[in-house]
């Protein structure tokens, strides 16, 4: 059954069932995946999956849903009568209804989609990468988290009003993990990870370079002492953080009472006007783009900051109507409309000259803490409060030399993290979450064990 | 066997599927595989959520899938599939023989049809007639909230999720299996709030097997304890970082030996090569004052399996006997590729993963002390009531989060610190567990790993950790 006859489907159950009003979302996917050990096949997947979710309004307009992988004649009629009892509990505080841009036309960029390689390619490339990247070095004895997968997928909204969109797409991945040991000292481990539209468009080698120079990079490891560093947090790391606290972006958290902003703060001063950040979900570099989101809206490029201060919030059809605003493409479908941000684009805004433009990474002399990856985000953010406190892969420079640190956190405020960025380096770099340059900030605590 | 003996072309869940699961099996042996599993479920899951003085979601959903996987030799390919049908069950058969590039020789393991049926569902098949209504659950969920309307609570949210799974397993063993699961959490979480402090408290119950459970759940308590939690917090400094002597509470604090140690004595860690002690069974890992223990079986506890997803009845695991490292925890696959016996541990989180070596109930046994022995011992150190999340990294190194935290001065807990980590690897902390309290206590979580979210019981007295390093500001 293709999505239009699900749709079709959908329609014809829900008149026999004399609901006059619903939408649904639906993602229809097959994944292909490989693992090695040392040279051998260790496990290939294979997963052929579908899910739907339908809401549907009943008289007193009030939201009841169902997700379910059954999408038979019978699994669609049986969600729809669900998610009609369920919507005797709809929430009569908030009423959700259907997105006024779900029709508007939407940015189909050239969505790049590949054909499978199939399972036997991806092993035969996987084994290879495993090998390249236990030659590399002597040290690295393992790479023992590995995977090679690609998948391909489509995505479908549509709803009683006549809405209807559906695109499809590709996507591979590789990642390559490394585990390296030297005598007397501690296994050290690093790696990286490669997207793309197809695995033809993965820069495998890359990845194997990546991988093989970080884990070795922090073989010369030593403690640091607990105090107060000025830091260069990575392109990643900084994503990593913004990421943590989108919720001082968001309405839904707002309204949930969860974030550090409210109504008001839109032009709230949070950083240097150096800084500019922007949700960007159709960003040319973001592989897993999506035109529009779980209700319809488009997908579009939103400012989140600017010049250091907020100028955006991100919204669901529900959150739009209560700030009185439009929907900004970044909800989810759920019986409780969630929304985050898509594809987070940080850069350095014209009002720069506040900035301490000494500070880079590559040639900067003075100590300081560079933080590449931030870890175990789920454990150490305290979203609702603004602190954190988090494990980190880094390295102390010092004296000129760099040396990896063993083990340690660092500690913080988010409001203060950003009002102390003292630097914004020129050159953007691309992960797998965004683009930013690197960062830096004044005055950041490290908690080590030396 | 026929395919015109076959009585049915696709899975019926309460029905007998012995025939076309052989049919399965036997295609699969033919192809070549040296063993093959059939997963099967049926799933229906309900979510309630209340938010201050409402109930803002209700999520029902369902569904069902398969999971088939073939091992040949040691490397084993898994194919998912929603199509439960004949035809699409065997094609999943065909691609994971294909995947393995497997190819039909002479010598072919032998299957000899499925052992009697071992139905563990019997007397679970009235459960989701007796679990509570979306009705009764919202009810209660709404006093709950209401009962934390109180000055400085900015945020009340109750939550509650049921998971009730059917399951059949087969394999070319002779395993056929059915079982029904059920699943039930309950939680409260508060953010309060005063000019510029904030803090937020939890607390999360749950249950497995006992459809009565959330009528039963003291949700004043609850809220009290939240409540007192979130005030505790609210004005607490932040904690100075360093090297302490450090007392965690019993239930969750059992999270740090689950995430720091557990997942190490677990196959797939032996697998990969990232676990320290692959080669130490019967060696010294730990302080003798601690004895940890991994199982499935006590009744109505979170991580609790009448059956694990392998079709194999649970064990009880001692992983650690007064210091001694005793066993690993093993799947199939595990024992395939390491030669450690399973425990009835292969677990997954849906038809769409693999099996994998995973922990049920785990905790750190019992200890003669009282709670006020250990605090008592500590000069200057930290007391842990609440501890939040927490991982290990791939070589070992763990972090967690402490959501409640109190200094511990000359033998006295005083005041409440906020902000506090605890960093360190089992095998440097596992010897520094010198006193473990008489205390024990077991709670609810879910654990992510390879083979996805499972439920799991983490759990332990009070212990005594003689030095840690706490992260803080």
């Amino acid at each position: 059954m293709n999505s239009k006859e699900i749709t079709t489907q959908i329609s014809e159950a829900a008149d026999s069932l004399n609901l006059k009003k619903w939408d649904y979302g639906a993602s229809f996917s097959n994944d292909f995946s490989v693992q090695v050990d040392k040279g051998e096949a260790k496990q290939l997947k294979a997963s052929q999956k579908q899910i739907l979710t339908i809401r549907v309004w009943n008289e007193s307009n009030l939201v009841g849903i169902t997700t379910t992988s059954d999408i038979s004649e019978s699994g669609i009629k049986k969600a729809l009568n669900q998610a009609n009892i369920a919507s005797d509990f709809g929430n009569k505080n908030e009423r959700t209804e259907f997105s006024p841009l779900a029709k508007d036309p939407i940015e189909v960029k050239d969505l790049k989609k590949r054909n499978p390689v199939g399972i036997k390619k991806l092993l035969t490339l996987l084994r290879k990468a495993e090998v390249k990247l236990l030659e590399s070095h002597e040290s690295i004895k393992s790479v023992p988290y590995n995977g090679l997968s690609e998948s391909f997928y489509e995505r479908v909204y549509a709803n009683s009003d006549g809405a209807f969109r559906s695109y499809t797409k590709s996507q591979a991945a590789l990642y390559l993990y490394a585990r390296a040991e030297e005598k007397n000292k501690k296994p050290r481990s690093s790696g990286s990870v490669k997207l793309g539209y197809g695995v033809e468009d993965i820069d495998i080698e890359s990845c194997i370079k990546e991988a093989s120079n970080k884990t070795i990079s922090h073989l010369n490891y030593s403690s640091i002492k607990t105090d107060k560093f000025l830091i260069c947090f990575s392109p990643e790391s900084f994503l990593t953080i913004i990421n943590a606290f989108s919720s001082m972006f968001n309405a839904r958290s707002i309204l949930d009472g969860v974030s550090l902003s409210n109504k008001n703060s839109i032009g709230e001063k949070l950083s240097t006007e150096a800084l500019n950040i922007y949700d960007d979900g159709l960003h040319e570099k973001n592989i897993s783009s999506s035109p529009f989101d779980g209700e319809g809206t488009p997908t579009k490029r939103l400012c989140l900051i600017n010049k250091g201060r907020l100028e955006n919030f991100i919204h669901s059809e529900s959150t739009a109507r209560i700030f009185k605003t439009i929907p900004t493409g970044h909800a989810g479908l759920g019986s409780k409309v969630s929304v985050s941000p898509d594809w987070i684009v940080v850069e350095k805004s014209e009002e720069d000259s506040d900035l301490k433009t000494s500070l880079d990474h590559s040639t900067y002399e003075g100590e300081f803490v560079y933080i590449e990856e931030l870890n175990a985000i789920h454990a150490g953010v305290r979203a609702s409060q603004g602190s954190f406190s988090l494990p980190f892969d880094g390295w102390l420079y010092q004296n000129g030399e760099k040396i990896s640190i063993e083990s340690a956190t660092v500690a913080g405020d988010i409001k203060y993290l950003l009002k102390n960025i003292v630097n914004i380096e020129s050159n953007q770099e691309l992960t797998t979450s965004g683009i930013s340059p690197h960062i830096w900030v004044d005055e950041l605590s490290i908690t080590g064990d030396a | 066997m026929l395919s015109s003996q076959i009585k049915s072309n696709e899975i019926v869940f309460g029905s007998c599927n012995k025939d076309l699961l052989e049919e399965i099996i036997f295609y699969g042996i033919g192809l070549g595989a040296d063993f093959v599993e059939i997963f099967i479920e049926n799933t229906d899951n309900s979510t309630v959520l209340a938010e201050e003085d409402f109930i803002t979601s209700v999520s029902p959903s369902f569904g069902r899938g398969a999971g088939i996987r073939i091992f040949k030799e040691k490397k084993d390919g898994f194919v998912s599939t929603n199509d439960l049908t004949k035809h699409g069950l065997m094609r999943s058969v065909t691609q994971a023989i294909e995947m393995l590039d497997i190819v039909v020789d002479k010598k072919r393991e032998v299957f000899n049809g499925l052992n009697k049926h071992r139905d563990y569902s019997l007397c679970k098949k009235k459960w989701i007639n007796e679990v509570p209504s979306i009705h009764e659950i919202s009810e209660k969920l709404l006093v709950s909230t209401k009962s934390l309307k109180k000055n400085k609570i900015i945020t009340r949210k109750g939550s509650y999720s049921r998971n009730l799974q059917e399951i059949i397993i087969a394999s070319s063993d002779g395993t056929y299996v059915s079982d029904i699961r059920l699943h039930q959490t309950v939680g409260l979480n508060v953010i309060a709030s005063d000019a510029q402090y904030r803090s937020s408290g939890s607390r999360r119950f749950g249950s497995s097997g006992m459809p009565n459970e959330f009528r039963l759940w003291d949700h004043e308590k609850a809220a009290n304890d939240v409540f007192e939690s979130s005030m505790n917090m609210l004005y607490a400094d932040y904690v100075d970082a360093g090297q302490m002597p450090v007392v965690l509470a019993n239930k969750f604090g059992g999270v740090i030996f689950h995430e720091a140690c557990g997942h190490l004595l677990e196959t797939t860690q032996i697998e990969r090569g990232t676990t320290p002690f692959e080669n130490k069974l019967n060696e010294k890992i730990a302080h003798e004052s601690v004895t940890a223990i991994d199982e499935g079986i006590s009744e109505g506890s979170f991580g609790s399996l009448s059956v694990d997803d392998e079709g194999m009845e649970p064990e009880k695991s001692v992983l650690i006997k007064d210091g001694i490292l005793k066993k690993f925890i093993s799947d199939r696959a595990g024992e395939l590729r390491t030669g450690h016996k399973r425990t009835g541990s292969g677990r997954r989180q849906n038809y769409s993963f693999a099996a994998a070596s995973r922990m049920r109930n785990t905790y750190i046994a019992k200890g003669e002390h009282s709670k006020e022995d250990l605090i008592n011992s500590i000069s200057d150190g930290l007391y842990c009531k609440s501890m939040g999340g927490g991982s290990v990294g791939a070589t070992g190194q763990f972090n967690f989060s402490v959501e409640e935290g109190y200094l511990i001065k000359n033998g006295k807990l005083t005041n409440p610190v906020k902000g506090a980590t605890l960093i360190g690897e089992a095998k440097d902390v596992m010897p520094k567990i010198s006193m473990c309290g008489n205390d024990l206590e077991l709670a609810p979580g879910f654990c992510g790993s390879i083979s996805g979210s499972v439920n799991v019981t983490v759990g332990q007295p009070h212990i005594k950790v003689d030095s840690i390093t706490v992260g803080g500001r």
